[in-house]
């Protein structure tokens, strides 16, 4: 295979770099040690081995693992090498290895002295000199290919560059029209103009939005179980408006952890606050509170740790993390800020807060008002009815059997009239037995509804009147947004170390709210710290974690790939970025600027760094095979959501709606069968809504839809900081099969035989729908064969092209033959299903 | 020198490109590329080697969703019966967690049916099921299960992914991964669902089935009896699959033209996806269409082909067997009988008992029951003490079975106290379960590991376990 001696060359190169340069705790040495011996030498306590830990230098040294600048006289440089497999480290049933390189690196780092580093994300990031804001990136860059001998690649075509802004920015599609307006504007800012155009486009807000929407886990049902709806979409719909309206990212994170809590809480920073809502909950029988309780606890938590500060926290539930110094208490310190949250720990969400602009807040406000008028109204009206209701009193004491134990609804199943109304019939005996005198106002008013309801002649219109404005107010309130929100509890939960993570066990001790403790900690005074002090620490300058984390997640959406590879863990089984200083350098002046999320994507976007071709020279593709260097820029598929909007903006199909209650596209039938309590059927929209980007569409945990989950879209159970990005058959069933798909094709060929002109023509102006670039003949003559093809078909049966035709609720053109429109929709079907139409380069 | 394995998966990747940009348009490359080809990194899954002798080469895992009484199947307790309608006896149950019957007064309930003796060692099960004893000694119980989880959604998950936390990969993608797929135009990890009659339906989540932070392809196909029985796999109405055929072809010329360009070795593995699609179109709805079967085959299983019943699941496990499918998943609802068990229970039992029986019969008399792992259990056992005529959730005793694969049938291991309320002898728990399997399939456990969020994440979990060597024949 020709690829190997590169490959070999790039080995060899390494170990050579290696021996040139000194050795450097966080870059070699912390890695090995983390991940082949901290589980048993490290934070742990419970677990540790032999008494030693290796992650502290001055306990290390005392244990005598190993003597500076004196590899031969170092335990453990020795077991290193050891063969005896009693003696030798790590122990064979760890099933971990060390290579040579790594053993060799191990004795160096001895020799040189065993200097430690603090963990790098641990540490305030700092600004790395540059001379421009502008140009930092790049001086960055640049400076790190230089030092590793890389040159980089030139800058992408501009077709490609206007593609691959849009898709990042907007994620759909530019026109062609717009594609060969860039081309063609050669003035120097033309660029820095399409930038901004972008930027300030309803629809950055929804491409922005889908990343935190995995991170937040935010989706419409509950999870566990039965997964039944919850009413949160208003709070998608902040996140959008968040992003297009440049929310500041420190303001952003308040609101969501603690807008509640803020001085100038509002609708919008309590919709914000519904972050804390997003977690999994149950409606499942037999669920025990306290078992919830934990695992509400913990799934917050985790989503903190994930979504903020980079730290995977799961596993201190039940002891101590191994590698990270993030302890059990920690852990449930952490947990404590949550405490103070209302709500149930089983059972059915309430319906959250209602969602309203000023005007439905009149009208609202209105109709409320027209109740109350119809009911004085039939106050006024019941005044004249003494003497009914005394007589129909005494005929409702006579219908209740003799001796009846008092509150046996039974006893009015002897009367002669019967209440339609069951739960005024099973109160209404009780408050009958008892004297007048000694019934209170409460039961007075239910006896006489009661009394009213077994005379529905009496008052008619006035209790019909009653009854419309009542229906009229509650069909309006329930067309309202609402969203689950935070609000305080009464009583906060008691928060207690769990052994183990076992919710049984009561005997850990009790903790309060507190920061992990390995952290900065701000000056409290003594006071507990509550949630809105946890989200100020969050984007506090002293925090070293939050602006990395985001810069680095953010970094991924242009690039591909983040500058410390795991988006989701930047503790020490993480990866050190090989750029440290440019991930440094955006999280500081992501926190100078203000914490100004649209200012450090247009400083990304206008990098040259971003700028790059994508396509791999032959050197690059062996020296950096991953690109974690940035020579070049990086081609990758579309998310599941963007796979959908691509396809429904080229047909012509997308309605550019922003916001609103999430969307049902069609979805197999009986897909569904396995949800229950209630059992479901899926209903399909009808209209626009069948035409709505994927990010609204319905998000049903535990069956999400089909053709997003076969894009990698996450099911949200759990944060989401990486989608997988997958290449498998289901993919190609959904673009050849789905009807989404299939109409999606249709409308595209009817769009192509509207335009004038021969097949070429059309095959050409088709082809530059799709992919925004003219095609080359035998790309054409493949077209042109499809057509052919499918042409003689379909005109051999035209059956099948009707048949063809029916998929999807929008109307096939009627201008156009049957088996022509067929046949064309299969050339837009190919177009649709091609690798680098769902490819961003 | 050893490659790091994202380079190794990374160049394996560039072979198969190597070989695919020949010009060679899509409908040719099925007899260029095997499966193996699509399953990098190779054709044997992530281990390339198995450290131990490989018993089972594929998995039908028949799983009792709702959770089974084992006082009503396969655990004899005449003590219990004696003590029908007296307290449960408080030393039993002190501090213990409950589902339901949680803070409630609790009182034993006796078995609702009798147990008769089957096999060479006359081994008591529940006499609903004679036709699983008239093969009982194939199987081996286990009647000493325990489970974490205590409600039906956590219990499946640990079940499953021997986690009770969302994201993680299911046991049939994890083996999967592990070794990769025998089959060469079917899915590696096939499920299939079926419903019981008695109403007691409990949902379950496609989490149960999910890859978790395993490579998507690992991920669980459900094959559905109704419909498509794959989503998405038929053509569009008017579409003939030549046509189908044609558009495929055009869609790879077209994407291995570009690849000359991008020189992106995901244009590849997407010509390969839309071939492996492409035939997964015909070779499914031939697994599905059982008219070739042998009267004989269905009557011994007691199925109309296309019926949807758990039978009729159990045919197509065969079929999927047959095809080297690694791991086959089934899934029978409506256990969860916290009422009316003695009827629910019944129920069961003519909807299984026939089926569980042909299953290993017919798998036997074509020789693949030695390579076929197959285990029956629910995702938690019920309480001793009544909840009205039925049984609560109970995490601390079940009973599960398993056959072929190198178990030793004819066997029961251990056993619960004289209440079936607690295991006491040789007390097995699911990651010991997961472990047996696994080592049965030729993996070691311990060693078999996915780097997830920096850890070196198994199966079986983080707490010791132990393969359960006194079944292994």
């Amino acid at each position: 295979m020709s690829a190997r001696p590169a490959l070999v060359c790039l080995g060899l190169c390494a170990a050579l770099c290696a021996v040139a340069e000194p050795v450097e705790f966080n870059r070699d040495i912390r890695p090995i040690l983390s991940d082949n011996c901290f589980a048993c030498h490290g934070h742990d306590a419970s677990h540790r081995k032999a008494k030693l830990r290796l992650d502290v230098r001055a306990d290390a040294l005392a244990k005598e693992a190993f003597v500076p600048g004196k590899p031969e006289a170092s335990e453990l440089v020795k077991r290193l090498f050891l063969t005896d497999p009693d003696e030798v480290m790590p122990p064979p049933e760890s099933h971990k290895t060390l290579s040579k390189e790594q053993k060799e690196l191990l004795r160096r780092w001895v020799a040189e002295g065993a200097t430690y580093q603090n963990h790098w994300s641990y540490d305030l990031p700092a600004k790395a000199a540059a001379p421009t804001v502008d140009t930092a990136i790049d001086t960055l860059v640049e400076a790190r290919l230089r030092a590793k001998g890389l040159r980089p690649v030139g800058e992408a075509d501009r077709r490609t560059l206007a593609r691959r802004l849009h898709l990042d920015l907007l994620g759909l599609p530019p026109t062609p029209e717009v594609v060969d307006a860039f081309v063609a504007d050669r003035a120097p800012d033309a660029y820095a103009r399409l930038v901004e155009r972008l930027l300030a486009s309803p629809h950055y807000g929804e491409r922005m939005a889908q990343g935190w929407l995995d991170v937040v886990r935010y989706a419409d049902t509950i999870g566990y179980h039965s997964d039944t709806p919850r009413n949160v979409w208003p709070y998608r719909d902040y996140v959008i408006r968040s992003f297009n309206q440049n929310k500041r990212f420190d303001r952003f994170t308040l609101e969501q952890v603690a807008g509640d809590l803020l001085p100038d809480t509002d609708v919008e920073s309590k919709v914000g606050s519904g972050f804390n809502r997003l977690l999994l909950t149950t409606e499942e029988g037999g669920a025990q509170a306290k078992d919830y309780q934990q695992r509400m606890l913990t799934d917050r938590v985790r989503a903190i740790g994930a979504a903020w500060l980079g730290q995977t926290t799961g596993c201190a539930q039940c002891h101590d993390h191994k590698f990270d110094p993030f302890t059990q208490r920690d852990f449930y310190a952490l947990g404590a800020f949550f405490a103070d949250i209302h709500e149930p720990d089983i059972g059915r969400r309430e319906e959250g807060m209602l969602v309203v602009t000023p005007a439905d807040e009149r009208r609202l406000a209105e109709l409320a008002a027209a109740v109350n008028r119809a009911r004085q109204a039939l106050e006024s009206a019941l005044g004249g009815l003494g003497a009914e209701l005394a007589a129909w009193e005494k005929e409702a004491i006579e219908d209740l059997a003799p001796a009846v134990p008092p509150a046996a609804p039974k006893a009015k199943a002897k009367g002669k009239a019967k209440s339609p109304d069951a739960a005024l019939a099973a109160k209404a005996p009780a408050i009958l037995q008892k004297p007048a005198a000694k019934r209170s106002a409460a039961e007075q008013s239910t006896l006489r509804d009661y009394l009213l309801s077994l005379h529905p002649e009496a008052l008619k219109s006035q209790r019909d009147a009653v009854a419309a404005a009542q229906r009229e107010h509650d069909a309006f309130r329930a067309g309202l947004p609402k969203s689950l929100v935070t609000t305080k509890a009464a009583v906060v939960r008691t928060v207690r170390i769990l052994p183990r993570g076992n919710w049984m066990d009561e005997s850990g001790e009790v903790v309060k709210a507190a920061f992990p403790h390995y952290l900065p900690q701000p000056k409290l005074d003594g006071r507990t710290p509550n949630r809105l002090d946890l989200a100020r620490w969050l984007v506090s300058r002293e925090n070293p974690l939050t602006a990395r984390v985001t810069m680095n997640r953010l970094w991924m959406q242009f690039f591909g790939t983040a500058l410390s590879k795991n988006p989701g863990d930047l503790g020490a089984q993480g990866e050190l970025p090989p750029n440290q200083a440019l991930l440094d350098w955006l999280a500081v002046e992501f926190m100078d600027s203000g914490w100004d999320v649209k200012h450090m994507v247009r400083l990304i976007v206008s990098s040259r760094a971003y700028r790059r071709a994508s396509a791999t020279p032959a050197e690059l593709a062996t020296s950096d095979p991953f690109n974690r260097e940035l020579a070049r820029q990086s081609p990758y598929r579309l998310d599941a959501e963007l796979v959908r909007d691509n396809a429904l903006a080229i047909a012509g199909l997308l309605v550019p709606k922003v916001g609103g209650p999430s969307v049902k596209p069609y979805q197999p039938d009986r897909y569904w069968e396995n949800l229950n309590f209630p059992v479901r059927t899926y209903a399909a929209d009808q209209g626009e809504s069948q035409y709505r980007r994927g990010l609204y569409v319905w998000w049903q945990r535990t069956f999400l839809h089909p053709s997003l989950l076969a894009f990698d879209a996450p099911s949200r159970e759990e944060a989401c900081t990486d989608r997988t990005r997958s290449n498998i058959p289901q993919q190609a069933l959904v673009l050849l099969n789905d009807p989404t798909y299939v109409e999606a094709a249709r409308a595209f060929a009817g769009r192509t035989l509207a335009t004038a002109g021969n097949d070429e023509q059309r095959l050409t102006w088709a082809w530059r729908q799709a992919l925004q670039r003219t095609p080359e003949a035998s790309e054409l003559a493949t077209l042109r064969q499809v057509l052919a093809e499918r042409r003689k078909s379909y005109l051999a049966d035209p059956a099948a092209a009707q048949a063809f035709l029916k998929v999807g609720l929008t109307p096939p053109p009627t201008t156009v033959a049957p088996a022509e429109l067929a046949a064309w929709t299969h050339v837009t079907r190919v177009l649709l299903n091609l690798h680098e139409t769902i490819t961003r380069e | 020198m050893s490659l790091p394995p994202e380079l190794q998966s990374a160049l394996t990747r560039r072979a198969f490109l190597g070989r695919t940009t020949q010009g060679v348009g899509g409908l040719a490359l099925a007899s260029l590329l095997g499966p193996a080809a699509l399953a990098a990194p190779g054709p044997s899954g992530a281990l390339a080697r198995l450290p131990l002798p490989q018993k089972a080469k594929r998995v039908i895992w028949l799983s009792m969703a709702g959770g089974p009484s084992h006082l009503e199947t396969f655990d004899p307790k005449p003590k219990l019966a004696a003590m029908h309608g007296q307290p449960m006896p408080e030393s039993f149950t002190k501090g213990q967690q409950l589902a339901q019957l949680q803070g409630q007064k609790l009182t034993c309930f006796g078995p609702q049916h009798k147990f008769a003796k089957f096999g060479r060692d006359q081994t008591e099960i529940c006499e609903l099921f004679p036709q699983i004893g008239s093969v009982l000694d194939e199987i081996c119980l286990i009647r000493s299960m325990t489970t974490d989880a205590i409600n039906h959604d956590p219990a499946h998950m640990f079940m499953n992914t021997g986690s009770q936390i969302a994201g993680r990969p299911s046991m049939g993608s994890w083996v999967t991964y592990g070794l990769g797929t025998e089959a060469a135009d079917l899915p590696g990890f096939v499920v299939l669902t079926s419903l019981g009659k008695g109403g007691q339906n409990q949902p379950i989540a496609a989490r149960q089935w999910s890859s978790g932070f395993l490579p998507s392809k690992h991920q669980g196909v459900q094959l559905r009896s109704k419909g498509d029985p794959v989503l998405y796999l038929s053509n569009p109405p008017g579409v003939s699959r030549d046509s189908q055929g044609g558009d495929v072809d055009a869609i790879a010329k077209l994407n291995l033209h570009r690849e000359r360009f991008v020189a992106d070795p995901e244009v590849a593995t997407r010509v390969a996806q839309y071939e492996m699609a492409f035939k997964m179109q015909a070779s499914v709805p031939q697994l599905m269409d059982v008219k070739d079967e042998d009267p004989k085959t269905l009557a011994l299983y007691g199925c109309q082909p296309g019926d949807g019943s758990f039978a009729a699941n159990c045919l197509l496990a065969r079929r999927l067997a047959e095809r080297g499918v690694r791991f086959i998943q089934l899934y029978h609802k409506d256990w969860d009988h916290h009422g009316g068990v003695k009827d629910g229970v019944a129920l069961k039992a003519a909807e299984i008992d026939r089926a569980c029986m042909a299953l290993i019969t017919d798998l036997k008399r074509r020789g693949l029951l030695d390579s076929t792992l197959i285990v029956w259990a629910g995702e938690f056992g019920r309480t001793p003490m009544s909840q009205g005529n039925g049984r609560d959730h109970h995490n601390k005793a079940m009973t599960v079975w398993m056959a072929g694969g190198g178990i030793r049938g004819g066997l029961v291991h251990g056993s619960t106290d004289e209440l079936g309320y607690a295991a006491v002898d040789k007390v097995a728990t699911v990651h010991d379960l997961h472990a047996t399997m696994l080592h049965q399939l030729g993996v070691d456990h311990d060693a078999f590991r996915f780097k997830f969020q920096g850890l070196d994440a198994k199966l079986t979990g983080v707490e010791p376990c132990k393969v359960i060597k006194d079944i292994l024949a």
